[in-house]
């Protein structure tokens, strides 16, 4: 049984529609992210699921049951919102334990949950401070404790790690992820940032202007983009698209090599013209244009560091440049996917 | 010319110009001051110099005023009017001004504006249909019909200084107190109230002081002199036949106005914050 | 795929999560004050319309419908005009009186200076302390016989013990006071208005004008009057709205006196409808004040909307 099912939900405010149609299923356990561009209506998607807004059209269910019309605290949901949320009146231990004492919970009960949950994340010695003692990450903690302590059917987190430092980021990540899997919780994750969803998806939902794009692992959104949106939002710098017969043709920075690298296999060729070229140390872009295609759109190669031919890769020359045709992707005139030449 | 006297002599202008603003506004309030201890001798002649004491200033006319004039049931009078105002003005206005406060769209900005623009309503329009009201219940000359008719102007009032503060609350907390088991009531009370203690403080504060100043009403409701509040009465009630007791008067206006001077210098800054946050955006 | 057994969604709205729902409670929360409100204020409003074509008055409590009769005998009678003219001398002059001294208020203390907390609190006293003690303080030294003013000006020499003014007993010096109390009683709120005003720019806009060359009286017009004009109107709507409709000073100073040079609109309405019992004529009177009152608010409202920055 799914945790959590939505049918065709659509949101509108007056007449914009924030979510256009979205069915989505998550499997129970599951790490799923929501990811999307500002403004594609992850997050309105996100507290329809909650609760904090009601669909204007759709079904949703969440273990089994139809929760259209139900308040968010009779859905066995939890959530993690973006600047946490937490109670500035109340103790660590109060805010923690605020969410049983809402259903009544006897308090010898309360206070074994809450001394499971803080120790779960390593707060149990901050539960008399209260939140504006607390540093960004052991506010965090604090949260998904909260979120926690009512085990709840699903967890929801709202683009929790956007107001943490890059340092920050990515050890954030990383115990997000690993308490995840330890505690087997279903997660519906909403990012703007595809790194982020790429790291800590179990599976990728690609959301853009209030509908689904893709649904899949990271690496079939990745490898296998269904549409030009896809493919560009996802990968750093963005895949290569070039309009050609009546249709597109994408291939990856990494992938778009110079003609010396290819082993055996087909390839097509491209005259590549270099016009810039940055070096980054554990990799170098180089920027140019390929003869016969738009002289005003740039492409981008990424070729590993210890390149032979780096010394011979010199702006305004014109190189031959290659790509392996299993890394070709051909897109038809409306952006989406085609098996084409 | 050295700098400290030539900097000294700009600044004379301006420190002129400051205390013609101090004597202007706080003459009257000196004026007050000094007639309340003043012995009637000194006080009614033309010869002595008014600005200070030319017998030793004395405490009679506050002696008078407490043992011998109905002061202090006026002070208890308005003491429980206010009281029962706040509380009233309380349960109503500060619900509305949160719902006005969390309305998505512009309806709660409208709806605000429409019921803070029934505070612009003059008492001199209403006073007549009201006390029509006031005698049909039974409540003329009670002080109660103040207790009946002064929220119609707290509650606008309050409710737009309301709507401001709550406003200013982040959403996200009462949403997670939701999503943790609240109702949208529990929310109300146990988030957005114990975190906007501050505003309600003013609030409390301001329809307080709103009720002391009030006079039309008080004067139109209320001539019995038992009942009067403590404004009406020591403006209208100190006199005995012709003769206005200016002693007893001063002192009354000095003691009664002492703790609205107070109350508006602490609250200054809250209430500025007030206007300026939702009148002009 | 997974295939997943899903089951029909129940159409109806569980009663006991009615609470729940933003609309209900919403609604809930606003109704009481609105409910009061309309009772207490919006009744009598109708109330007082509906008075001022009826010929009601205490001794004779009928609710005839006498159509436009009372106000036309208001009209006619000369004193009714003579107390409009007041009532718009009243308000204008100590508008603007109050308005010049706030604005110089405001720049004095615009810039922190050693005991400014003091003057503050010193400044705003006419505007904190309620309205009939202030004015009974203003009564007594304005006295006839014993006035402090009179007191100033025989000792200065600028006149004698038997030309000393009457100043409340007089008529254009009646009007002269009135004035001068309502000024005196608004500036303070000018000012605090102005200094809001003034300390929401942004210091920003005032530096570029400086680095763009305008000088003090520049600066002064061009950029800082326009930009707190929405919230001086705001504060003049309230200024103007409270003295137009007052009664307290002229009660408390006058009595309208003498010979009714110091009667306004609302304190003849309380003198008629009150004083005399006579409701419906005294209600038409009162009315006299609304039009006014729209004009100015609608005007200003308008005004704010269309320079929101």
């Amino acid at each position: 049984m799914a945790a959590v099912l939505t049918r065709d939900i659509v949101k509108k405010f007056g007449d914009v529609s924030a979510v256009n149609g979205i069915s989505l299923t998550v499997p129970d356990g599951q790490f799923m992210v929501l990811l999307g561009p500002s403004g594609c209506g992850k997050t309105t998607f996100l507290r329809v699921i909650c609760g904090l807004e009601k669909q204007t059209s759709g079904d949703l269910l969440i273990g089994g049951k139809v929760v259209n019309d139900i308040p968010p605290r009779a859905r066995g949901v939890a959530m993690m919102f973006q600047s946490y949320g937490l109670y500035p009146h109340f103790s660590v231990r109060r805010n923690i334990a605020f969410p049983l004492r809402t259903q009544r919970v006897p308090g010898a009960e309360v206070d074994k949950k809450v001394a499971w949950a803080s120790q779960l994340l390593g707060i149990d010695h901050l539960l008399d401070r209260r939140p504006r003692q607390l540093s960004g990450g052991e506010r965090q903690r604090v949260a998904l404790a909260r979120a926690l302590v009512r085990e709840p059917t699903a967890l929801l987190l709202d683009e929790p790690l956007s107001n943490l430092d890059a340092k920050l980021r990515a050890s954030a990540r990383q115990e997000i992820k690993q308490f995840q899997q330890r505690v087997g919780v279903t997660t519906i994750y909403v990012t703007h940032d595809q790194v982020e969803a790429m790291g800590m998806g179990d599976r990728i939902a690609v959301i853009d202007s209030g509908r689904v794009r893709q649904v899949g692992s990271p690496a079939e959104i990745y490898e296998d983009p269904a549409d030009r949106f896809v493919a560009t939002f996802v990968g750093a710098p963005p895949m290569n698209i070039v309009a050609r017969n009546s249709g597109y043709l994408g291939f990856r920075p990494e992938n778009f090599l110079p003609k010396d690298m290819m082993e055996d296999g087909s390839f097509t060729e491209f005259s590549f013209r270099v016009d810039r070229s940055e070096y980054l140390g554990s990799e170098r872009i180089v920027y140019g244009v390929i003869a016969g295609f738009d002289p005003n759109q740039v492409i981008t190669a990424k070729l590993p560091p210890a390149h032979v031919a780096e010394e011979s890769i010199r702006p305004g020359e014109w190189h031959p440049f290659a790509v392996r045709n299993s890394a070709l992707r051909h897109f038809d005139k409306d952006g989406q996917r085609s098996s084409g030449h | 010319m050295p700098r400290a006297i030539s900097s000294a002599i700009r600044e004379i202008p301006f420190f002129g110009a400051v205390a013609f603003f101090v004597i202007l506004s706080a003459f009257p309030f000196y004026w007050m001051l000094i007639t309340s201890f003043k012995t009637n001798s000194d006080l009614y002649s033309v010869t002595h110099v008014p600005f200070w004491f030319s017998d030793t200033p004395t405490l009679e006319h506050f002696r008078y005023l407490f043992e011998q004039t109905l002061f202090a049931r006026w002070l208890l009078n308005s003491f429980i009017i206010g009281l029962c105002v706040v509380a009233i003005t309380l349960v109503t206005a500060l619900p509305a001004g949160y719902s006005l406060a969390r309305m998505t769209g512009g309806k709660g900005e409208a709806l605000g504006i429409g019921i803070f623009l029934t505070y612009l309503v003059p008492p001199t329009l209403l006073f007549l249909p009201l006390s029509r009201v006031v005698a049909e219940l039974g409540l003329q000359n009670s002080m109660w019909s103040l207790v009946l008719v002064y929220p119609t102007f707290t509650i606008p009032f309050c409710t737009w200084l309301s709507m401001g503060f709550f406003k200013a609350l982040p959403p996200e907390i009462e949403e997670a107190a939701i999503v943790d088991g609240c109702s949208l009531f529990g929310a109300f009370i146990k988030m957005a109230i114990p975190l906007s203690l501050p505003g309600i403080l003013t609030v409390v504060i301001f329809t307080f002081t709103l009720t002391l100043q009030e006079f039309v009403y008080a004067l139109t409701f209320v001539s019995t002199s038992s009942e009067k509040p403590i404004t009406l009465g020591v403006a209208t009630d100190l006199i005995r036949g012709d003769i206005f007791y200016w002693g007893e008067i001063m002192a009354g206006a000095l003691l009664a106005s002492i703790p609205v001077a107070i109350a508006y210098n602490l609250f200054l800054d809250r209430f500025i914050s007030g206007i300026t946050g939702g009148a002009v955006k | 795929m997974v295939s997943i057994a899903e089951p029909i969604a129940k159409p109806a709205t569980p009663l006991r999560f009615i609470l729940d729902r933003r609309e209900v409670l919403g609604s809930l929360f606003v109704a009481p004050a609105i409910l009061y409100v309309l009772l207490l204020a919006g009744v009598p409003f109708l109330l007082a319309l509906y008075y001022s074509v009826s010929a009601y008055t205490i001794y004779d409590p009928s609710w005839r419908f006498v159509g436009l009769e009372n106000f036309a005998d208001i009209l006619e009678n000369p004193v009714f005009l003579q107390t409009l003219g007041n009532t718009f001398l009243f308000t204008f002059g100590s508008q603007i009186i109050g308005l010049i001294l706030g604005k110089f208020g405001a720049l004095l203390l615009l810039r922190p200076f050693r005991g400014r907390r003091i003057v503050r609190a010193l400044v705003i006293l006419p505007w904190a302390v309620p309205i009939a003690l202030a004015t009974v303080a203003w009564e007594w030294m304005f006295d006839s016989l014993y006035s402090v003013i009179n007191w100033t000006l025989i000792a200065l020499g600028i006149v004698t013990r038997s030309e000393a003014p009457n100043w409340l007993g007089t008529p254009h010096l009646a009007m002269l006071s009135v004035i001068v109390v309502n000024a005196w009683r608004f500036f303070p709120f000018a000012i605090v208005i102005f200094l809001a005003g003034i300390t929401a720019i942004p210091q920003d806009v005032l530096d570029a004008a400086t680095v763009d060359g305008a000088g003090f009286w520049r600066r002064n017009y061009q950029i800082i009057v326009p930009m707190i004009l929405p919230i001086v109107a705001v504060g003049l709507i309230f200024g103007t709205v409270f003295t137009f409709t007052d009664l307290s000073i002229v009660f408390l100073l006058t009595m309208g006196g003498p010979v009714g040079a110091t009667s306004v609109l609302g304190f003849e309405g309380f003198q008629v409808g009150i004083g005399s019992g006579d409701v419906s004529h005294g209600a038409a009177t009162s009315l006299f004040m609304l039009p006014v009152l729209l004009v100015v608010v609608v005007a200003m409202l308008r005004f704010i909307r269309r320079r929101e920055i």
